[in-house]
């Protein structure tokens, strides 16, 4: 059984058809990249995945359970976090405290517990802070802890978002153009996370761009034309694809 | 509580201590009166700091709740049981002994409903009719909420200018004092003045430390990441639509509980409670000590309610927090009391110790 089943997934805004019939599976701990040109439908498949946005038709299961349909929140629960495309990070907030938001659906205080702060209340804050501050160490960015997330480069933002979502202990992580507007050593260092992220045997989708980084770290790559999947295999399979060289390099060039 | 609150609690303590020592010795304790009832205001404004500072959600009907607790406990406490002895809900009010007998101003002696019912049923009605209208307005956003919440309070003000049971454009008086534990008591007794002053504060205190405690919690951190981006928040796992409404209600009961404590000290409430205008002045007091501040807030609402109250801002007052709510929009969006304006104060202050200096030596 594939971990995550993606089956016929369509969704349209007014008159275009932004994501049709679409449907791939991913390994459990395999990275799947998605690529296309812009306007593919690459974004809109991730929030109907994520249930940012609910599907018109299709299924989406999660080790064979039906996540479709389902609020972001309740999905975010199942073990699927991702990072987002326009980083979202928590203004007014510090970096550590972005982190610890993560740490939402693996802890319980409400709303009395915290104003009383009650002994368990505080004991969980500090498995919160301590895990959170684990996350931000691993990833490289310890030092940033205090600082307010979103007055950070661009860089280490996209970085604060993969330790927040890490922070969730999701089994699936959906990644948005993680390297968009970053240099190439940041890439590099966007490029070494994911496979960090990998050994801790998670699952990673990712929309990308940067075709030197989705080739490299790849295991099989789904590309996506108009909202519908052209084409789907191994990187240099779909290096050699004649209807992918047609999509991305014009009609004259292939 | 943290290290970080100890030190402004201790120093807000050890202000209301000294005030009160100073302006009894000064033998000028009616002072005290209109602190007293700041102190209350300023319980509905922590409240509203949380919804809309840190939740970022707006409300401009908060003074509805804030007279749904008045009034529900002027209601139940002023209506006579000994009256209406036949009536089997009296018969079993005063069965389960949820009575009490208080002595009115002319030296009568009445039997109405214990305060402290009438306290828990102004608070659970309250709750309720937050969440019941908290459900289909906070799917609303910016202007719009602002707009709903308007409607409700506007509501709410016309029910009371209308309702023969709420006095109408008179209001209620003659409410009985609120007997607490320990011979303390609400009520606007002179002799209760100090004590009152007291029970305030400690009430303000309490209600300061359980929301910074909120705050910097889990569910506190959940609802400061609904302001920053609400979409991602939902991506975390945080249920966005239930901690609004969460928020909602804890403030409108923080509104209530004001409403119901001020009510007993003043010994009545009029429909004035409820206008749009006290609203606004809420709104106007959050903004001005910086929206996501509750040490701010409390600061600002206790300073600008008690100079409105003992009348500085004259028949103004309504143009005044009209002033300072555009003022602080247009200009300082942050609020007055952050640190960068404490900063360019200082440095004011050093330029112009300077310049001094400088003129001295020529």
């Amino acid at each position: 059984m594939n971990f995550l089943e993606v089956k016929g997934l369509s969704r349209s805004f007014g008159g275009l058809r932004a994501v049709q019939e679409v449907s791939f599976s991913v390994e459990k701990n395999a990275i799947k990249a998605i690529i296309g040109p812009n306007g593919a439908g690459k974004t809109t498949l991730f929030n109907l995945i994520s249930g940012a946005l609910p599907p018109a038709s299709g299924q989406v299961f999660i080790s064979g359970s039906p996540i479709h349909g389902l609020p972001p929140h309740r999905i975010a629960r199942r073990g699927i976090s991702r990072t987002f495309q326009n980083i979202k990070l928590f203004s007014r907030m510090s970096v550590l405290e972005n982190v610890m938001i993560g740490r939402h659906i693996r802890s319980r205080a409400g709303f009395l517990a915290a104003m009383l702060r009650l002994p368990r209340t505080k004991a969980e804050e500090r498995e919160i802070r301590e895990t959170s501050m684990d996350i931000l160490s691993l990833l490289g960015i310890g030092d940033l802890a205090d600082q307010e997330a979103t007055s950070l480069p661009f860089g280490k933002q996209r970085v604060v978002e993969f330790a927040r979502a890490l922070a969730t202990e999701p089994d699936l992580i959906l990644l948005d153009e993680p390297a968009a507007g970053l240099n190439i050593h940041e890439t590099a260092h966007i490029s070494e996370m994911i496979m960090k992220i990998r050994r801790r045997g998670i699952t990673v989708l990712v929309i990308e761009h940067d075709m030197s980084l989705v080739m490299n770290i790849s295991d099989e790559i789904v590309v996506l034309s108009s909202g519908k999947k052209i084409a789907e295999g191994a990187p240099a399979a779909i290096q050699k694809n004649g209807e992918v060289i047609r999509v991305y390099l014009g009609e004259g060039d292939a | 509580m943290r290290p970080s609150v100890y030190i402004p609690v201790a120093v807000l303590t050890a202000c209301i201590i000294a005030f009160q020592i100073i302006v009894s010795a000064l033998n000028r304790e009616f002072y005290l009166t209109q602190l007293t009832m700041s102190a209350y205001y300023s319980l509905v404004i922590l409240g509203l700091t949380v919804l809309m500072g840190y939740a970022g959600q707006i409300s401009l009907g908060h003074a509805a709740f804030f007279a749904m607790g008045g009034y529900t406990t002027a209601v139940l406490t002023t209506y006579n049981l000994a009256g209406a002895a036949g009536n089997p809900l009296v018969k079993l009010v005063v069965g389960l002994g949820l009575d009490t007998v208080s002595t009115n101003a002319y030296g009568a002696q009445t039997q109405h409903l214990s305060p402290w019912v009438s306290l828990v049923v102004a608070v659970c009605l309250t709750a309720a009719v937050a969440f019941l209208i908290g459900i289909p307005i906070l799917k609303l956003k910016g202007h719009y909420l602002a707009m709903a919440t308007l409607g409700f309070g506007i509501i709410v003000y016309r029910i009371v200018l209308g309702t023969r049971m709420f006095g109408e454009a008179d209001g209620i008086s003659d409410l009985p004092a609120f007997r607490l534990a320990g011979g303390l008591a609400v009520g606007g007794d002179p002799g209760l003045r100090v004590q009152n002053y007291y029970i305030a504060a400690f009430l303000l205190v309490a209600g300061v430390i359980l929301l910074t405690n909120l705050i910097d919690s889990r569910p506190g951190r959940a609802l400061r990441s609904i302001h920053g981006s609400e979409e991602a928040a939902n991506a975390m796992g945080v249920n966005t639509a239930r901690y609004k409404l969460s928020v909602f209600v804890l403030s409108a009961v923080f509104a209530c509980i004001a409403g119901v404590f001020l009510t007993h000290f003043n010994g009545g409430i009029g429909p004035s409670e409820a206008e749009v205008m006290k609203s606004v002045s809420y709104v106007a007091i959050v903004a001005v000590g910086g929206m996501a501040n509750l040490w701010g807030a409390l600061v600002m609402g206790v300073v600008l309610n008690y100079l409105s109250l003992r009348g500085y801002f004259g028949s103004y007052d309504e143009f005044v927090f009209g002033c300072i709510l555009i003022v602080i929009m247009l200009f300082m969006p942050e609020g007055l009391l952050i640190k960068e304006n404490f900063r360019i104060l200082a440095d004011t202050a050093v330029r112009i110790v300077n310049k001094c200096r400088a003129g001295k030596q020529e």
